[in-house]
């Protein structure tokens, strides 16, 4: 488990695809919840990755496990929740644990499949930054922080990020290394000691990256409905690559587009963590 | 004990003092409290400050701030404590930032009366160079895994559903890092929704006998906004509605007059 394994990028598509017209943020988490299908349990970040869990569990991944870090196993709520332990997801989970116990017994031996995580810039390498922007003692933006991320990062055995792509959000590299990506490349998590693969997938309302396997550095797999290759790399604050089997990513269905909608007018979709 | 007499008694400017609530349980009464009685160059400790810490530091309590995630949970910044890091308003802020794990272990060293804890985390992160972490190597397997020093605050202050009219507390639900967090400190606070005259059992309850907490106060709904679970829900817009508040000086001055 040293190099990056693309991962599974798209399911199947479940019945017609929709004649409604989508917004490029309901693309971005359609194609974040198939990502989850043939998964175990998952470990999640509020907001986007939240909101895709739980639209995978109404979807394609209906025994897919939520885990949260506010000690919260098999939660199973009827709303995405606006924070990480709102009371739905006690109530409704299998096991609420302590957290000490969520982040040493269950994460860091590596019992959760996906970590899944938002976040505020990441680079070529996917590392991730949730701390700073500009220097650490005089920051231009105090972000949130680190929270469960350094570790989910760490120790789950894939990672997918989801957030929206722009120049300032892709950066070549980022302000602050607050979760470990592939470091500074090939053969860095293995020397960091690192146990799970890293981020094997990136979804963004653009389309989907993934790293070169000789790399590690982030290039554009998947394209969504109408997006072109050119507008991806404007978006990127690096000279973003394209896989050679650069592959458009199939349209919601009507089925996913339902149950998305269903989903968020139910509730709360708020920033997703490290969102400022 | 009242509210302002146990406040009184337990913390003194100048303490390192954890408020703590994972979301739910959090004593949100017993911070407006200490802001009420005006105590000074505190250093906070949390996991997770929110609302209430944002409101401590933009009144001037804290020195600084010991945590892992600071934010409106799924609303956005806590706007007081971006205004004292990027602006020192009203007061410079001093952190030390870790991670959840690492702020989890630091309470389970200091409730085990253990100097350290061990992790694998951090490895990697620019985390470790602007924190308090060391590299350290297992004896019997040779890994570097990390080291966090205990944590033991002053006094620990949190908010559970009960008390029995002895003092023993029950808390349930969502409990977070509160044991930790209480046997790890040298006072202890407790407030809670209601004292009964029994404590039956609940599923996955947290008890904390009588001689490990130091003093219990009756504060109904004193974990508003957020929540008792079995008493009340959290107040989602309650959150939203302090962002507004939190982003502007002046707005949160009128509200600090207010309390």
């Amino acid at each position: 488990m040293t190099g990056p394994v693309t991962g599974p990028v798209t399911g199947p598509v479940t019945g017609p695809v929709t004649s409604s017209p989508v917004s490029p943020d309901e693309m971005m988490t359609v194609a974040a919840a198939r990502a989850l299908r043939g998964r175990t349990a998952c470990f999640v970040g509020i907001g986007l990755p939240s909101v895709a869990a739980n639209l995978a569990r109404r979807t394609g991944s209906p025994d897919l496990v939520l885990v949260y870090e506010s000690g919260t196993i098999g939660a199973r709520p009827t709303r995405p929740p606006l924070s990480i332990g709102d009371g739905e997801l006690a109530e409704t989970a299998d096991a609420v644990v302590s957290v000490p116990e969520m982040f040493n017994y269950w994460l860091q031996p590596g019992r959760i499949d996906v970590g899944f995580l938002g976040a505020a810039q990441i680079d070529e390498h996917a590392n991730i930054n949730t701390t700073v922007i500009g220097p650490y003692d005089t920051p231009s933006v105090r972000l949130p922080g680190a929270g469960g991320a350094p570790e989910i990062a760490a120790s789950c055995r894939e990672v997918y990020v989801v957030l929206r792509q722009t120049s300032r959000t892709f950066v070549p590299r980022v302000a602050f290394r607050t979760s470990v990506g592939y470091g500074d490349g090939p053969g860095s998590r293995a020397a960091l000691g690192l146990p799970g693969r890293g981020p094997v997938l990136v979804i963004t309302d653009l389309g989907i990256l993934a790293p070169d396997p000789a790399t590690c550095a982030l290039r554009l797999t998947h394209l969504h409905p109408g997006v072109t290759v050119e507008q991806a790399r404007a978006a990127t604050g690096w000279d973003l690559a394209v896989a050679p089997d650069l592959a458009d990513t199939p349209p919601p269905s009507a089925v996913e587009l339902a149950a998305l909608r269903a989903l968020t007018a139910r509730g709360p979709a708020g920033p997703h963590e490290g969102n400022t | 004990m009242a509210l302002p007499e146990a406040v009184a008694a337990l913390v003194r400017d100048g303490d390192t003092v954890a408020l703590e609530g994972f979301t739910h349980l959090i004593p949100v009464a017993a911070g407006h409290e200490i802001i009420r009685q005006g105590r000074r160059d505190l250093t906070l400790v949390r996991m997770t400050p929110d609302l209430v810490y944002d409101q401590l530091i933009g009144a001037g309590c804290a020195r600084k701030l010991v945590f892992s995630w600071g934010g409106n949970p799924g609303v956005g910044s806590l706007h007081r404590f971006r205004d004292a890091v990027e602006r020192q308003w009203p007061l410079p802020l001093e952190l030390e930032e870790h991670s959840h794990a690492g702020m989890a272990n630091r309470y389970v060293a200091g409730a085990s009366g253990l100097p350290f804890a061990v992790l694998r985390g951090y490895h990697g992160t620019d985390l470790s160079s602007h924190t308090v972490v060391r590299p350290i190597e297992c004896p019997f397997t040779g890994e570097v895994l990390t080291a966090v020093p205990a944590l033991n605050p002053d006094v620990t202050v949190i908010h559970a559903q009960r008390a029995d009219r002895r003092g023993n507390v029950q808390l349930w639900g969502i409990t977070g890092v509160q044991k930790e967090a209480v046997l790890a400190a040298r006072r202890s606070l407790v407030t809670v929704e209601e004292v009964v005259d029994t404590l039956d059992p609940r599923p996955g309850a947290v008890v904390l006998p009588s001689w490990v907490v130091t003093a219990v106060a009756a504060v109904p709904g004193g974990a508003r906004p957020s929540y008792a679970q079995g008493y009340y829900d959290r107040d989602n817009d309650a959150y939203r509605a302090w962002d507004a508040v939190s982003r502007d000086r002046a707005a949160f001055t009128a509200w600090l007059e207010a309390l």
